[in-house]
C-alpha cells in the first residue's frame, strides 16, 4: 500500500488543495484513506451502517475544516485515524449510555470497560497496517501462517537472530495500544 | 564444519533443559509469546521467567499483544458508499472546482476498479484474462494478464491525458499505430517482463491527473478533441468511454480472478448507454461506407436532408439506468424520429453494454425485436463494432 510511505509533500498539497475547494482533491483523498477509516471505525462500533456513517462525519470535517489539519504536527494519515477515533468512540459511548438507560442495569463502569477494549482493539489495528513492513510481515508469517521464528527467518530471508527481533519488537509496539489515552503520534511509528 | 544431527548419532538424546544465556532467552520473548519457538526453548524460556522478573512482565506484556492481533476481516467497502460521502460533502460545501458531470463516471469507474486490485496478491495479478472485442462482424481476442489489463487502460487512457497536455505513459517508446490497440500492443512489447503489480501506481497516478486536469479546464474543455487514430471523441464523450472501458476491463478482471463486479450507478450506465446510442449513426455510415453493412438502399423519398427526421429504429434499453432512444438508420446527418421508426428492438442495459463491449455477439444477445429484421441485425452488428481491444 502506498498510503504509509507517502512524502508529507503529499500531505502539505492535499490540505492546500482541500482549502481551495478542489472536488478532484476530496475523491483523492477518500480512495486514499476510506479504509483506513471505516476499518477503524468498524473495529470499535462493530456495526456496518454506524461505520458508514462515521466514514461519512470524518471526510464531511475534513472537507468542511480543511486548515484543522496541520501538516507541522504530523502526517496527515494520523491526523485522520485520531479523527476517526475520537468520533467513533464518542458514538460508542453514546449509544451504550443510551441502551444503559433504556436496560435499566449494567453500570457505567461495565461501559467504560466496554469502551476502553473497542478503543484498544482499533488503535492496535492502526499500529499494525502502520508499523514498519518488515516487523508486519514478520507477524504475519508468525501469527496468521504459524510459522516458527526459524521458518519465518527462512521465508524472509533473514538470519533467525534478526527474525526473533523483529517480532519482539513487533509485539513490543503493539502492546503500546493498551496505554491509556491517544498516543503521541498515533499509532507511534514515527 | 559439517554437522551429524543428534538422532542420526547412534548416541542417547540429551536431557531436556536447554540451557541458554539471559540474553538470547530475552530475545526469546517475542517468538515465545506467538509459539514460534521449539519446545526445548519455551520450556527454556518459561523456566527462565520463574526467576527473572523484567522477563515475566515483558512475557506478559507480549502475550497479551498477540490477544490484539486479528485476522483482517477485508469488509470490502460498498462502492456507492464513496459517491454518497463525496455527495455528502459537496452538499455541505459545494467546490470551487467541481469534477465536471461528464468525468464523474470515470471517476466513480476509477475508483471501483482500484478497489477491487487493493487485496490482489501475485497469483492474481498474473491470472490470465482474454480481452474480446469485434472486428469487421468477427469475434477478435487477446490473451494477456490482469496487470497487461491494466498496462492496456494505462495507455489508451494515455490517450485523453495527451489531449489534455499531460505527459504521454508511452514516453520514448515508439508506437505502431495512435490507436487503442496499436498503442497496447508497444507498451507490451517494449517492457522486457510482462506487466507486474507495479503497473497499478502509474495507472491510478494518471487516472487521478486526469479527473484533476479536466476539472481545472472546467466544463468547457469537453470540447476539446481526444485522437483516437482513426476516429476522435470530443473530450466529454471520451470520458464516458473511458469509464464504460474501464468498467468492461474491470468485469473482465474481476471474472479471472472469480470476484463478483456489479455495473455502474444506473445514472452512469444511463450516460454511457447515451453515449453508445449518439455514435451509432456514424458507426452505421462507416459500414455502409466499408460495404459491411447489411442494409438495402433506403427507397428514395427516405434520403432526407441534414437536419431532418429520418428512417429511424427505436432502441429500447430496460432495467435501471435505461431509457428510448431513435436511432438514425441512414445518415448520421438525419434526427432519430418516432414517426419514421421502422423497427422496435429492446434489450436489458447490461445486455447492451456487452454487446458493445464485443462479450455477446448480435446473434446471441437477448433482445426483443418488431419489425424491419434487417435493420435490426444491421443495429446490433453496429453495436458490436463499437468495441475494440
Amino acid at each position: 500500500m502506498a498510503t504509509k510511505d507517502a512524502p508529507p509533500r503529499w500531505d502539505r498539497r492535499m490540505q492546500q488543495r482541500l482549502a481551495r475547494g478542489e472536488a478532484a482533491a476530496l475523491g483523492e483523498l477518500y480512495d486514499r484513506f476510506a479504509s483506513l477509516v471505516h476499518g477503524l471505525a468498524h473495529r470499535v462500533l462493530c456495526d456496518e451502517e454506524a461505520a458508514d456513517g462515521i466514514t461519512r462525519e470524518v471526510f464531511v470535517h475534513v472537507w468542511e475544516n480543511p486548515d484543522a489539519y496541520d501538516p507541522k504536527q504530523g502526517p496527515l494519515r494520523s491526523w485522520v485515524a485520531t479523527l476517526t477515533h475520537r468520533l467513533a468512540v464518542q458514538r460508542l459511548r453514546a449509544t451504550e449510555t443510551e441502551a444503559l438507560e433504556r436496560a435499566g442495569q449494567g453500570s457505567s463502569e461495565e461501559l467504560e470497560r466496554r469502551v476502553h477494549r473497542a478503543s484498544v482493539a482499533a488503535r492496535a489495528d492502526y499500529i499494525v497496517t502502520s508499523m514498519p513492513t518488515p516487523l508486519r510481515l514478520a507477524l504475519e508469517r508468525a501469527y496468521f501462517q504459524r510459522r516458527d521464528y526459524r521458518q519465518t527467518a527462512a521465508d524472509l530471508g533473514i538470519t533467525e537472530d534478526e527474525a526473533r527481533r523483529r517480532l519482539r519488537l513487533g509485539l513490543q509496539l503493539l502492546s503500546t495500544a493498551h496505554e491509556p489515552g491517544p498516543p503521541p503520534e498515533y499509532g507511534g511509528t514515527r | 564444519m559439517p554437522r551429524t544431527s543428534v538422532e542420526d548419532g547412534g548416541r542417547p538424546l540429551p536431557e531436556p533443559g536447554l540451557v541458554l544465556e539471559h540474553r538470547v532467552l530475552k530475545s526469546l520473548l517475542g517468538a515465545w509469546a506467538l509459539t514460534a519457538c521449539s519446545p526445548e526453548e519455551t520450556a527454556a524460556v518459561e523456566e527462565h521467567l520463574g526467576s527473572c522478573g523484567p522477563c515475566a512482565d515483558e512475557a506478559r506484556r507480549l502475550r497479551e499483544a498477540v490477544g490484539l492481533l486479528h485476522t483482517e476481516e477485508t469488509l470490502d467497502l460498498d462502492p456507492a458508499l464513496r459517491t454518497r460521502v463525496l455527495e455528502g460533502c459537496l452538499d455541505r460545501r459545494p467546490p470551487r472546482i467541481p469534477v465536471p458531470e461528464w468525468a464523474r463516471p470515470y471517476d466513480a469507474e476509477t475508483a471501483r476498479l482500484d478497489a477491487l486490485l487493493q487485496d490482489f496478491g501475485e497469483a492474481e495479478w498474473h491470472a490470465p484474462v482474454r480481452l474480446r472485442w469485434f472486428e469487421a462482424d468477427v469475434p477478435a481476442s487477446r490473451r494477456t494478464t490482469v496487470a497487461g489489463v491494466i498496462a492496456h487502460l494505462l495507455t489508451v487512457d494515455g490517450l485523453v491525458g495527451v489531449a489534455l497536455g499531460l505527459e504521454d505513459p508511452l514516453g520514448d517508446i515508439p508506437s505502431d499505430a495512435p490507436t487503442p490497440a496499436g498503442r497496447t500492443e508497444s507498451y507490451w512489447r517494449a517492457a522486457h517482463f510482462p506487466p507486474t503489480r507495479s503497473i497499478r501506481r502509474p495507472w491510478r497516478e494518471q487516472s487521478h491527473n486526469l479527473i484533476r486536469t479536466a476539472s481545472f479546464a472546467g466544463g468547457t474543455s469537453g470540447d476539446l478533441t481526444v485522437r483516437y487514430g482513426g476516429f476522435e471523441l470530443p473530450l466529454r464523450d471520451s470520458m464516458l468511454d473511458r469509464a464504460f472501458e474501464c468498467w468492461v476491463h474491470a468485469d473482465d478482471i474481476a471474472e479471472a480472478v472469480d470476484y463478483p463486479y456489479e455495473p455502474p450507478a444506473p445514472r452512469h450506465l444511463h450516460q454511457m448507454l447515451d453515449l453508445a446510442a449518439r455514435m451509432l449513426p456514424t458507426v452505421l455510415a462507416a459500414r455502409r461506407r466499408a460495404g459491411l453493412s447489411g442494409l438495402s438502399a433506403p427507397p428514395r423519398r427516405h434520403l432526407v436532408p441534414a437536419g431532418a427526421p429520418g428512417r429511424s429504429i427505436r432502441l429500447e434499453i430496460e432495467g435501471s439506468g435505461g431509457g428510448e432512444w431513435f436511432v438514425p438508420l441512414d445518415s448520421p446527418g438525419a434526427l432519430g424520429s418516432a414517426d419514421h421508426e421502422v423497427a422496435h428492438v429492446a434489450l436489458d442495459g447490461v445486455e447492451f453494454c456487452r454487446l458493445a463491449a464485443g462479450h455477446v455477439s448480435p446473434e446471441d444477445a437477448a433482445a426483443g425485436q418488431v419489425g424491419d429484421r434487417e435493420a435490426i441485425r444491421e443495429v446490433l452488428l453496429a453495436a458490436a463494432s463499437l468495441s475494440r481491444m
